[in-house]
């Protein structure tokens, strides 16, 4: 195949893989999107194939290794529940940025088979690409596995600080643009192996400092650098479906990462620099225990809600743990039965990574259309009787409107405090991640109720 | 006067940073989720790098360090791949829409 024609076929996946992104655009053209994304996969990898001309021994080797990595792949994503969806995506994270490191060190081991010059004498612009593949790649890796430690629970959310964090990470920054111009300049490979291991660094130390319930920032971030990685070798190979799928992730996770960081108030760097959970949490937790707290039992809540003629749902990350989407679909099926009109809010940063609690519920089988983003929802909770506030604590705080010395003020909230009553499923009255007592809690038309959210929900349904 | 082909290999890429920016902007947040597994699988399109580099060389030297980071690369971006595009499936089969046949009373 002449090179002319396998460029076009890699042109044509790379508009197929706009196209798939394209059909996100509603959970109706979604399903054809992904298609569009599959066909443009298989045609990169069938061309490329072909064009090898190379079926030999390695030939049987690669298609081995196709369908063992394939049926592994496959196993995992029928298998996960989709609870355990945010840990999943930061370890797929982690193996692109793998394949990254390690195509690059193919190509910088055998530079001929990539038209990139010889060892010791590879062009000057293909080692620069290269060594920003390898080193993106690399951070995103242990970047990664971080991440999926942290959401996985074996690692503790808690972000880890020490003296000095951000100068050590500003230095390893530098050392690596140093020993990258050095490499142009000598050839060396012992260079080469010293960004690798320098970025593998830089990618652990990135990620230690910030906290479980930024995970939704980490996990578009590292979705970015995955794709800068991808680009940085598409560049390196000269190959245009790979440098454009690089820019479309690149540009998709930093999208990503800013409305995340937008739904929280803060600055990237902000986020990025962490530390905020752990310094907050100690210090204003003292005089909160004289405040009288109502708290109901589910025969209460049931009562209320039954009453209720509308019904608006705050799910958060608690719901994800106790897994009560589909004993919350029950409730809500038996609301909807006495005629309760059931809404969803969802606030942007719910859960632990972008649009978390809608997958969550559409795996419970709820319609999407009774499901909103906070914006287009906020204003119905002034015309609500009840809001169910499950497994949700910070996004619901009115502190975040009224105390500038608050850590979340300005945050964007859902206005919870409007509609005539909350129920607040809660294990207890301890702060959320950001640590402020929810001025919630203690409201007149508050009614704590203290258990598992899946066990609570369950027990409402019965007396309902 | 040539010009070299780094530039063209550039403004693909900014320009594929441009259609990124306006295709992903109209995503809608409730499927912020599957976007997540599709980028991923799709950024695993660096296989062709992987395959290339698996396949160098003659035949009798199959494994050279250089293949056999082709071949461990194969693998992972495998996994990825598959993976990815089925699980982004799997969660899009799940975005229903309200029955029509639904009364209430």
């Amino acid at each position: 195949m002449s090179a002319n024609l396998l460029a076009i076929f890699y042109l044509i996946s790379g508009v197929l893989f706009i196209l798939a992104l394209r059909g996100l655009s509603s959970p109706e053209t979604s399903r054809r999107g992904n298609l569009f994304g599959i066909i443009g996969m298989a045609i990169a990898i069938g061309v490329t194939i072909i064009s090898a001309e190379n079926f030999s021994t390695g030939f049987i080797i690669l298609i081995v290794l196709l369908v063992v990595g394939g049926l592994i792949g496959a196993l995992i994503a029928f298998k996960i529940p989709m609870t355990a969806m945010p840990e999943l995506v930061a370890g797929f994270h982690s193996l692109v940025g793998l394949a990254a490191v390690f195509v690059a060190i193919s190509a910088f081991l055998n530079p001929e088979v990539f038209n990139l010059g010889f060892p010791g004498n590879i062009k000057i612009a293909s080692l620069i690409e290269m060594s920003l593949g390898v080193s993106i790649g690399a951070i995103t890796f242990t970047g990664s596995i971080i991440a999926f430690l942290k959401l996985r629970g074996i690692m503790s959310g808690s972000p880890i600080t020490f003296f000095g964090q951000h100068l050590i990470n500003l230095a390893l920054g530098i050392t690596i643009i140093g020993l990258v111009t050095y490499l142009c300049i000598t050839q060396n490979e012992f260079l080469f192996w010293a960004i690798i291991l320098i970025s593998l660094i830089v990618g652990i130390l990135l990620i230690i400092p910030i906290g479980g319930a930024d995970m939704p920032v980490v996990i578009s971030m590292l979705n970015s650098y995955s794709g800068w990685a991808a680009a940085g070798i598409g560049f390196t190979l000269e190959n245009s479906a790979l440098i454009i799928t690089g820019a479309l992730v690149g540009s998709s996770g930093a999208i990503l990462s800013y409305i995340m960081c937008k739904g929280m108030n803060r600055s990237f760097f902000n986020v990025i620099l962490g530390g905020w959970g752990a310094t907050e949490s100690s210090s204003k937790s003292t005089s909160k225990d004289q405040k009288p707290v109502k708290s109901g039992n589910a025969d209460d809540a049931a009562f209320l809600m039954k009453n209720a003629s509308s019904v608006i749902i705050v799910p958060g990350y608690g719901m994800a743990v106790a897994q009560a989407q589909h004993a919350l679909r029950e409730m809500v099926d038996a609301l909807k039965k006495s005629g309760v009109k059931v809404s969803y809010a969802i606030h942007p940063v719910a859960g632990r990574m972008p649009g978390h609690m809608n997958v969550l519920l559409a795996e419970a089988n709820v319609p999407y259309d009774e499901v909103f983003e906070l914006e287009d929802i906020n204003n119905d909770f002034a015309n609500c009787d009840v809001a169910y506030v499950i497994g949700a604590n910070d996004v619901t705080n009115p502190v975040a409107k009224t105390d500038p010395q608050s850590p979340i003020y300005g945050m964007p909230i859902l206005d919870v405090e409007k509609s005539k009553s909350v129920l607040f499923v809660k294990r207890s009255l301890s702060p959320g991640y950001a640590g402020i007592d929810n001025d919630l809690f203690y409201r007149e038309n508050t009614l704590m109720l203290f258990a598992d959210a899946k066990k609570m929900t369950e027990d409402i349904t019965k007396n309902l | 006067m040539e010009i070299d082909p780094f530039i063209f290999r550039l403004s693909i890429f900014i320009l594929a940073i441009f259609v990124g920016y306006y295709v992903v902007w109209s995503v809608t947040p409730s499927l912020h989720t599957p976007l997540m597994s599709v980028t991923n699988a799709i950024s695993s399109v660096i296989i062709v790098g992987a395959i290339i580099a698996a396949l160098a060389g003659d035949s009798k030297n199959i494994f050279d360090t250089a293949n056999i980071f082709g071949y461990l690369a194969i693998i992972l971006a495998a996994i990825n791949i598959f993976g990815g595009f089925l699980v982004t499936h799997r969660m899009l089969a799940m975005y229903k829409k309200k029955k029509k046949e639904k009364k209430v009373n």
